[in-house]
């Protein structure tokens, strides 16, 4: 591991020398540093920041502090009574152990687990600008199959942020200018042509919590998960769904996919295909095709597409 | 820094670098907490961090100014007596972390925190989830079950 200088922060808006990163639970950050695939030259503790606490918000909501662990918020009775997915998302990822540590803001700015980002002898877009990605030729088999770019095919690895984007979660940021907040849908990028930049936090900016709206029909919400072993395993495929059916029909509903795109993806398009439409197998499979017209798959992935699809109706019958 | 293993307090000058793990191993002589993959992936160096069962190659000391660690060789739990009842392992190396975390899980499970299973009762399938962070490549998981089964009670 490189060598580095540790320091505590003191100030959640006193932001970033050039070369520092912030330091939360740790669990990618200390072992993308081992592998030499992040070599922060200062690493800024914000462990002692006091982000900590689950908060309700004036008129409904939760105020999720960026330091909450994953263990505590998947636990926590108004998560799995008012959003049971992200409670589900939440214990569908990592194992007991990395929960215990991981936090909420760390767990949205986790990097890929793409096997050529990981590797730091490897080419990679994202890690060294304008090396090259070998994943398009190469091993793909879990990567993106929708808002991929020549230059990066990754997908961004984590459970929790589906749910979160499924349900316009929106995260609090503070850094040297000031205060500003950004949907979780909109936290990520899609790579482009600077796949080296996973969000659009400017450097220095840190999240200090993630506000989760009011929404009432999240209470029937449900996340489900397929990966190549039964447990402690990224996804290869995931769908986050709330959704408000009344008299067999469906009045409103959530859609979100994982393990599909650089970013959690919200399927907008899945949600207007269904508003309005009957509660039924047809029309949920359907709905994911309206979304998934756009995906782009490779030669090893294009499995994804009927995955996402039939998860997409298993799910919402489970809702139904 | 300061540190308290086991109940012993320990002052220490790391390396930032160090791991916990790290620093029990080769700083404390406490070699029975094990590096397996280093990467967070196998277990073997489950300890409990302020009573919360942590993957200790993944922390760096350094981050954990005056916390309290409880390794392998300061857990007195009936899990370790049910262990050798059913010979819940072969080679050994990954029983110190599976056992670390069997205390931490059971505290969980006490604590009325959910799993992916959805169980009401700590049943098999509870328990081959909740401990999924911990490896055995001998594969005697199915005598680890009933060891941590009974341990819990039932």
């Amino acid at each position: 591991m490189k060598t580095f200088t540790y320091r505590t922060a003191t100030d959640v808006a006193q932001g970033l020398e050039p070369g520092a990163t912030f330091l939360a639970g740790g669990t990618n950050l200390v072992d993308l540093m081992k592998l030499g695939v992040a070599t922060p030259d200062v690493l800024v503790d914000v462990n002692r920041l006091g982000l900590g606490e689950v908060g309700d918000l004036p008129g409904g909501g939760l105020r999720i502090g960026a330091g909450v662990r994953n263990s505590d918020l998947a636990a926590d009775p108004r998560v799995r009574r008012d959003y049971p997915v992200l409670s589900e998302a939440l214990l569908a990822g990592a194992s007991g152990q990395l929960r215990n540590m991981a936090t909420t803001a760390g767990n949205l700015l986790q990097r890929t687990r793409c096997r050529y980002f990981m590797d730091a002898t490897m080419p990679c877009n994202k890690r060294r600008p304008g090396s090259g990605c070998p994943a398009r030729e190469g091993d793909h088999r879990n990567l993106a199959i929708l808002g991929a770019s020549p230059s990066c095919v990754a997908t961004h690895p984590s459970d929790m942020a589906v749910a979160l984007a499924a349900l316009d979660a929106v995260v609090r940021i503070s850094g040297p200018a000031g205060e500003r907040t950004v949907p979780v849908t909109e936290l990520h990028r899609l790579p482009g042509d600077t796949p080296d930049r996973d969000t659009v936090l400017e450097h220095g900016e840190l999240i200090t919590a993630v506000d989760v709206p009011s929404l009432g029909f999240a209470a029937r919400s449900a996340y489900r998960k397929v990966r190549d072993r039964a447990s402690y395993a990224f996804a290869v495929g995931s769908v986050a769904a709330a959704a408000q059916i009344t008299d067999g029909t469906v009045t409103d509903v959530r859609l979100a996919f994982g393990a599909v795109a650089h970013k959690p993806w919200r399927a907008f398009a899945a949600e207007e295909a269904l508003r309005g439409r009957p509660a039924t197998r047809e029309s949920f499979r359907a709905a994911a095709d309206a979304e998934l017209a756009a995906a782009e798959p490779l030669r090893d992935n294009a499995f994804k597409v009927p995955l996402i699809r039939n998860l997409v109706a298993s799910v919402l019958e489970g809702l139904a | 820094m300061d540190l308290v293993v086991n109940g012993v307090e320990h002052s220490l000058d790391l390396d930032p670098r160090t791991t916990l793990l790290d620093t029990l191993r080769e700083h404390l002589g406490l070699t029975g907490s094990k590096k397996g993959c280093d990467h967070g992936q196998c277990g073997a160096c489950t300890v409990l961090l302020d009573g919360r069962r942590v993957n200790s190659c993944l922390i760096l000391a350094i981050s954990q100014q005056g916390a309290s660690v409880t390794t392998i060789e300061g857990v007195d739990h009936p899990v370790q007596q049910k262990f050798v009842e059913h010979d819940g392992f072969q080679c050994g190396y990954c029983t110190p972390g599976q056992i670390c975390s069997a205390v931490g899980m059971l505290d969980e499970v006490a604590k009325g925190w959910p799993s992916a299973i959805g169980d009401e009762e700590l049943t098999d399938a509870e328990i081959r989830e909740r401990m999924s962070g911990n490896l055995c490549r001998c594969g005697a998981y199915p005598n680890m079950i009933p060891a941590i089964r009974e341990a819990a009670g039932r």
